[in-house]
């Protein structure tokens, strides 16, 4: 399998705290690579280092195996989409002029769009299902809408790699698993690597091919999700008891936190 | 059922802007030719205007109207765009292009040089212009590194920072004029207002050094465009955010510097020309750049030649009649845009 990103030996810190320590990771080409880990574990950080946007102390990032620091925004952009946490609420762009925009890194000096470039983006509308939404304003959206318009917009940046930052975070169930589908969907048949960070455990076991599980900035493990959502290493990251055993639906791990009251009656005397 | 396209023709509309505005303009600049004070009726001047009529005529017209017009169209211009990049920089909507404190910076340098008794040209011009580089030198070091640049943008720190230097140098400048005497009192606070009557053909090459900044401000609509959408959206779509923000922030700090030694503090244009084509055309910074850049040169003419007409006597300083025609005229585009 051909790595498309890499993080070798990364360390990265503020004002003394270490937030990343020695993490190193390969992600191959159609991979559905899932982050996951506590509050605080440096999740976001990762992600914000191998899409460039900090700057890691010591270690390298490669993308398509080049130096990320020897390469423009603009270059990384042709290859790499990105879909952050938060966007401003007062964005004052329609939706089909926000998804349009993803064209930008492929554009000329001028930014005018072609006609190949509208129906990219319209293509992108429609895969994500929201053309029908194209002349509403970012605050006229629901969560769901507004994550899909977001999406939508990274798809027309026709990436080989698209990183996101919890996109289900703040979504109902039906909006969280239809915003995994069309990542799984997107990553099957374009072959397009995806790389997420999410707080639902169960949700990754589900849809990602690997995992990482961060903790205090350090690799805690790494592999499939058999292999990472185990009781000891859960426990040993979250610090809390999460029950695991095989979801009947697809034979991945199936994670459920255990409520105290429970927790006192079985386990008998634990904590 | 026929469905509408899922864009509108973005060419069609740009050329549709340039195009209108663009004879708003060639229709400003030649009524600016074509009438002034002297008692020379509108159609002598449209006469001597195409090489007909009188040489005092002809004169008046291509030795001190046509630099007149010249400057009021590059400043008009200048601060309509510089309004516009600001307001997209710093995300709000009460950005001006005074607002990290040039006009306080190149204020104190102006007074300074005609309390000093220097010339209006080059003299004045040269200190109004190092006072106001003096505040942008302040305004760089302060945020120092890129990283920090980024994170006071998004905190209003440059913000802040700025309204604190026109605080500071709106106290010097109150001092400059208490210790001044009566005869210089006019000339600053002429020159405080905004004034166009000392410009002369040897300062028209000056007004060349705005046209690179233009350009470039133009070669990044689109960026900021996706810098609305934040730093780390932008740079994910192929944005080098602290690069564009400082070159944004210097080459409009720079323009706006050349003007106001020029021509003083004329206010009010930078702030509501971008305001109205929001209101008029919608956000795309890509319809806005030509659309402020035209439209700002076309109403500071039509201010200039007001100033010029309605005062019986001599002339008024045109940054009153810019926040007098342009208050009104906002508040009455915002008006019908809600209903």
């Amino acid at each position: 399998m051909k790595t498309v990103l890499a993080g070798r030996d990364l360390v990265l810190g503020y004002d003394g705290r270490t937030v990343l320590d020695r993490v190193s990771l390969e992600i191959g080409e159609g991979e559905f690579f899932v982050i996951i880990g506590p509050n605080g574990a440096g999740k976001t950080t990762l992600l914000k280092t191998l899409a460039g946007l900090e700057r890691p102390q010591r270690g390298t990032v490669t993308v398509f195996e080049k130096n990320l620091t020897r390469m423009g925004r603009r270059d990384l952009a042709r290859v790499m989409a990105l879909v952050p946490q938060q966007l401003p609420l007062d964005f004052p762009f329609t939706v089909a002029d926000t998804v349009l925009m993803g064209r930008s890194p492929h554009l000329g000096l001028l930014g005018l769009e072609s006609a190949r470039d509208r129906e990219i983006a319209a293509a992108a509308m429609g895969f994500t299902d929201i053309l029908h939404l194209r002349d509403r304003t970012l605050d006229q959206l629901s969560g769901g809408e507004r994550q899909r318009t977001v999406i939508a917009r990274a798809i027309c940046q026709e990436p080989r790699l698209i990183l996101l930052d919890e996109p289900t975070a703040a979504l109902d169930p039906a909006h969280q698993l239809k915003v995994m589908d069309l990542m799984e969907r997107f990553c099957r048949e374009q072959r397009v690597t995806v790389v997420m960070v999410s707080h639902d455990l169960n949700l990754a076991a589900l849809y990602g091919s690997r995992l990482l599980l961060l903790h205090r900035g350090r690799v805690a493990a790494l592999g499939s999700p058999a292999e990472v959502l185990t009781e000891e290493l859960l426990f040993e990251a979250y610090g809390c008891r999460l029950q695991v055993d095989v979801n009947p639906l697809a034979g991945v791990p199936r994670v459920t936190p255990v409520p105290g009251r429970v927790r006192g009656l079985s386990a008998g005397g634990e904590d | 059922m026929r469905s509408r396209p899922v864009f509108d023709k973005f060419g069609l509309r740009l050329l549709g802007v340039i195009l209108v505005l663009g004879l708003l303009l060639a229709g400003s600049l030649l009524l600016g030719l074509a009438t002034g004070s002297s008692r020379a009726s509108l159609a002598d001047g449209w006469q001597a205007l195409w090489g007909g009529g009188s040489s005092t005529m002809a004169t008046i017209i291509w030795q001190i109207r046509l630099p007149r017009v010249l400057l009021a169209a590059t400043v008009g211009a200048t601060l309509a765009l510089g309004g516009l990049v600001f307001q997209a920089l710093l995300r709000n909507p009460l950005a001006e292009p005074y607002i990290l404190g040039v006009s306080g910076g190149s204020a104190i340098g102006a007074i300074s040089g005609m309390l000093l008794g220097f010339s209006s040209f080059p003299g004045v011009t040269l200190a109004s212009f190092s006072g106001s580089m003096a505040v942008l030198a302040v305004v760089l070091l302060l945020t120092g590194s890129s990283r920090r640049l980024r994170a006071s943008i998004s905190k209003d720190g440059l913000l802040l920072g700025g309204v604190m230097m026109n605080a500071f140098c709106g106290a010097v400048i109150m001092f400059l004029i208490s210790i001044s005497r009566h005869t210089e009192m006019q000339q600053i606070l002429f020159w405080l207002m905004g004034d166009f009557s000392l410009m002369t053909r040897e300062r028209l090459p000056l007004l060349l050094l705005a046209v690179p900044c233009f350009l470039l401000i133009a070669i990044h609509a689109r960026p900021m465009n996706l810098l609305l959408l934040g730093a780390e959206a932008a740079a994910g779509m192929g944005v080098a955010v602290s690069r564009t923000i400082v070159l944004l922030l210097v080459a409009t700090t720079f323009m706006v510097s050349v003007v106001v030694s020029q021509a003083g503090l004329i206010g009010f244009v930078g702030l509501v020309v971008p305001h109205v084509f929001r209101v008029l055309l919608g956000p795309d910074h890509r319809l806005l750049v030509p659309a402020s850049l035209l439209g700002g040169a076309s109403y500071l003419i039509v201010c200039d030649l007001l100033a010029r007409l309605l005062p019986a006597a001599g002339e008024m300083p045109v940054g009153i009649l810019t926040a007098l025609i342009g208050a009104p005229l906002f508040i009455f585009l915002l008006w019908r845009a809600k209903k």
